[in-house]
């Protein structure tokens, strides 16, 4: 009984690690208005509006979408705030993305920001509470014996990572969104900067970021229109998922998760996908710490376990190498991380890369590409598949 | 052969087939959000004798701020158990919010029943100083206006304009809490006239003490099912047939504060007027805001207004917009209501609000 749905309208916003010059407000009508631009509509064509961020702390703000009807021109309509941790942009496209596969909306606009200049992150991440296990260190000291985990079982060499952190911001360098533009980014210099939580050095790890992204999602009728207005194709959206799994329970395998193994499953029952490896032409994948890129591989099921960094190592990740299966052609989150649009923004290249809109970070003729967001303790997982072809 | 209510919203029938919910109190003192919920998930349930393996989504309402760490609904995932793992979803908003993300889903057909549930407890922090900052970070929360003052603002609004008198707002409150005697959840429940509460000193004129809802730590759980699977789970499934919800602008400076044009609106496209209403549960945390609400829905004075006592009785932030679905359905459930409208509200002075139609078969 699904409608069929298509991305057909994108915006985003540079990232860097202080936009000053804008408020919350003006940070998030950047992206929106861009989306809008490209869908050839105006905020006049919204029938609702879908908000996601992390944490309310990394601002300072609660539940901020109230303030910000005004911005995203969302007065008079209804709006969703969503929040599912780190995988919240994924999953704030999915939930927009429903309601019009549910038949109940035409033209729906999803966002999702963070300012992070406007607090601190590893402080809001990090607050102590009653009966509860610290994270103390933030996010990478929570990773970092996941990682060490999977080195051992994998036997992978220690500079998988440092691979993949030169290859995304290499990526980047193609990408004029990204935050990070390293110029002279080496191994070498991967390897010099400083150890932050073993076997995580610093430039092994995502950048604190501002900034927003904004899609539009069309019905079909939808997207009929947008085509004739602009010319530019739709991204067609073939399966969508999202599972969770507790933080806490013996039974949990950390570095596996079986809420991403299932996730994935269920969405390629979806759309199709028997041999992800060859079936996808390319995937924007959520790896915050370099070492997720191999994890990830494994866990969503494009080699063998234990094989990922296999092919991080042969370069079947990169765009530059000409490998066959690129992953994260935007930079990636090692190269802009606004939180709560980190995961969007994983969506959202996906369908830029189908609409042939990536410029110079484009892979030739995309036509099936993969977006996935994961969050909390590798517990909350949010996938798409986003095709040329009309599902 | 099973019967449906026609439909306003959506083109599948969606029911509310269980609900349980927390006892409210001023201050749950020795059980986390964790601990509180779990009993309310087992029960709700329990009730239709299903578990958490029989439903396809589980969607979560919550604040961060309330608990002051962040992801609070992380940990409050172990009331549910989720392994091996589900299909899950969190709003940060009220839980009836969640509940529509879960009716949204239920529409497409690929699943037939979701755990909806709710949370949020008063206690830990001080709510005037956290509610404040929910307001634009710019112009109004550096004022620190708490939420008694701003919704005294709307009920001197209402007595300017000629809408309402403070007796009006005693009538209410006098009524909510005199229902609330016969609600075994509620947290204030009174038998006093309407005259006796006048008497009440001013805690921010207009507004007394008994025109203030009270704080409160609760939690609460709906099941829905869609379709036939209600009827499994439900003799008389109380059916969605009109939901909807809508946004006004923030800054209080750029509202008619008399009146309620989302909830106008919601309650038109959700189609409250297409039948006489026996019951409405309204979201009315302030004795003012029920008579904005009443007029905006069109109800008269033959509806049987929050017979739960409204959030006049217990408002556990987060769920006391869920619960407020789950009292209508109650309703339908007992044939005490063929019709009922359940309401929703978040954001300062009714900023946001979400219309349910509740119906029998």
């Amino acid at each position: 009984m699904s409608e069929r749905c298509a991305v057909i309208g994108i915006g985003q916003t540079v990232a860097k690690s202080k936009r000053e010059d804008v408020s919350i407000a003006g940070l998030v009508r950047e992206a929106a208005i861009m989306a809008l631009d490209d869908a050839g509509l105006t905020f006049a064509d919204i029938d609702a509006v879908v908000v996601g961020k992390a944490p309310d702390m990394f601002e300072g703000v609660m539940m901020p979408e109230l303030y910000l009807a005004g911005a995203l021109g969302a007065v008079g309509k209804p709006m969703i705030r969503v929040h599912t941790a780190g995988s919240v942009g994924g999953s704030t496209a999915i939930v927009a993305a429903h309601l019009v596969a549910a038949g109940i909306h035409d033209r729906v606009l999803t966002v999702a920001f963070e300012k992070q200049s406007d607090s601190d992150a590893m402080w809001a991440l990090s607050v102590p509470q009653p009966f509860s296990s610290p994270l103390l260190a933030g996010a990478g000291g929570y990773f970092a014996p996941i990682i060490r985990a999977y080195m051992h079982r994998s036997g992978a060499p220690r500079d998988t990572g440092m691979r993949v952190a030169v290859k995304d911001r290499r990526h980047a360098l193609l990408n004029p969104f990204a935050h990070l533009h390293l110029a002279d980014i080496s191994l070498k210099m991967v390897e010099d900067s400083i150890m932050l939580w073993d076997p995580l050095h610093y430039l092994e790890a995502c950048p604190s970021s501002d900034g927003a992204a904004a899609m539009i999602i069309g019905s079909e009728r939808a997207v009929a229109q947008a085509e004739s207005d602009t010319g530019r194709r739709p991204a067609w959206i073939h399966g969508m998922a999202m599972r969770s799994e507790p933080t806490m329970f013996a039974g949990r395998d950390q570095v596996n998760p079986q809420a991403g193994r299932d996730c994935a499953a269920d969405l390629y029952r979806q759309s199709g996908i028997n041999d992800p490896r060859t079936d996808f032409d390319m995937a924007e994948v959520y790896v915050p710490f370099s070492w997720y890129e191999p994890m990830w591989l494994e866990n969503l099921g494009f080699c063998a376990e234990g094989d990922g960094w296999k092919l991080t190592e042969a370069g079947a990740t990169s765009l530059l190498d000409g490998g066959d299966i690129p992953w994260n052609c935007s930079g990636g989150v090692l190269s802009s991380n606004p939180i709560g649009a980190s995961g969007m923004l994983r969506f959202l290249e996906t369908a830029l890369q189908i609409r042939g809109l990536a410029g110079e970070h484009q892979v030739p003729d995309a036509r099936r590409a993969l977006g996935h967001a994961y969050g909390g303790g590798s517990q909350f997982f949010a996938m798409w598949v986003v095709g040329v072809d009309r599902p | 052969m099973t019967v449906f209510p026609p439909l306003t919203s959506g083109r599948r029938p969606v029911g509310v087939v269980s609900f349980a919910q927390h006892d409210n109190v001023r201050r749950e003192g020795r059980r986390n959000d964790v601990e509180m919920l779990m009993p309310v998930v087992a029960e709700v349930f329990g009730n239709i004798g299903i578990t958490k393996d029989d439903v396809g989504f589980i969607c979560s309402g919550s604040t961060d701020y309330l608990v002051g760490g962040p992801f609070s609904f992380v940990a409050a995932l172990d009331a549910v158990g989720v392994w091996p793992p589900r299909a899950e979803s969190h709003v940060e908003m009220d839980a009836a919010w969640a509940l529509y993300e879960a009716w949204v889903l239920l529409q497409e057909g690929q699943i037939d029943a979701a755990l909806v549930y709710g949370f949020g407890r008063s206690s830990p922090g001080n709510l005037s100083e956290i509610l404040a900052l929910q307001l634009d970070p710019y112009y109004m929360a550096p004022l620190w206006p708490d939420p008694t003052s701003l919704a005294a603002l709307q009920g001197q609004a209402l007595i300017d304009a000629g809408l309402a008198t403070e007796a009006d707002f005693a009538a209410v409150a006098s009524r909510a809490r005199r229902a609330a005697l016969a609600n075994p959840h509620a947290q204030v429940a009174y038998d006093r006239s309407a005259e006796d509460l006048l008497r009440e000193q001013y805690e921010v004129a207009p507004l007394r003490r008994h025109a203030l809802p009270p704080l409160s730590d609760g939690c609460a759980a709906i099941v829905l099912a869609a379709g036939d699977r209600a009827y499994e789970l439900c003799e008389r499934p109380a059916f969605i047939t009109g939901i909807d919800h809508r946004l006004e602008a923030h800054a209080i400076g750029a509202r008619d504060l008399t009146r309620s044009p989302s909830t106008e609106l919601a309650g038109q496209k959700a189609g409250v007027a297409k039948g006489s209403v026996d019951v409405a549960e309204l979201h009315a945390p302030f004795a003012p805001q029920e008579l904005i609400l009443a007029r905006a829905l069109g109800l008269g004075a033959d509806v049987d207004i929050s017979p739960s006592g409204g959030a006049l009785a217990a408002n556990p932030l987060m769920s006391a917009g869920l619960i407020r679905i789950g009292e209508a359905s109650r309703a339908i459930w007992s044939g005490r209501a063929d019709r009922a409208v359940a309401h929703a509200t978040s954001g300062p002075c009714l900023q946001q609000n979400l219309v349910c139609v509740l119906e029998g078969a």
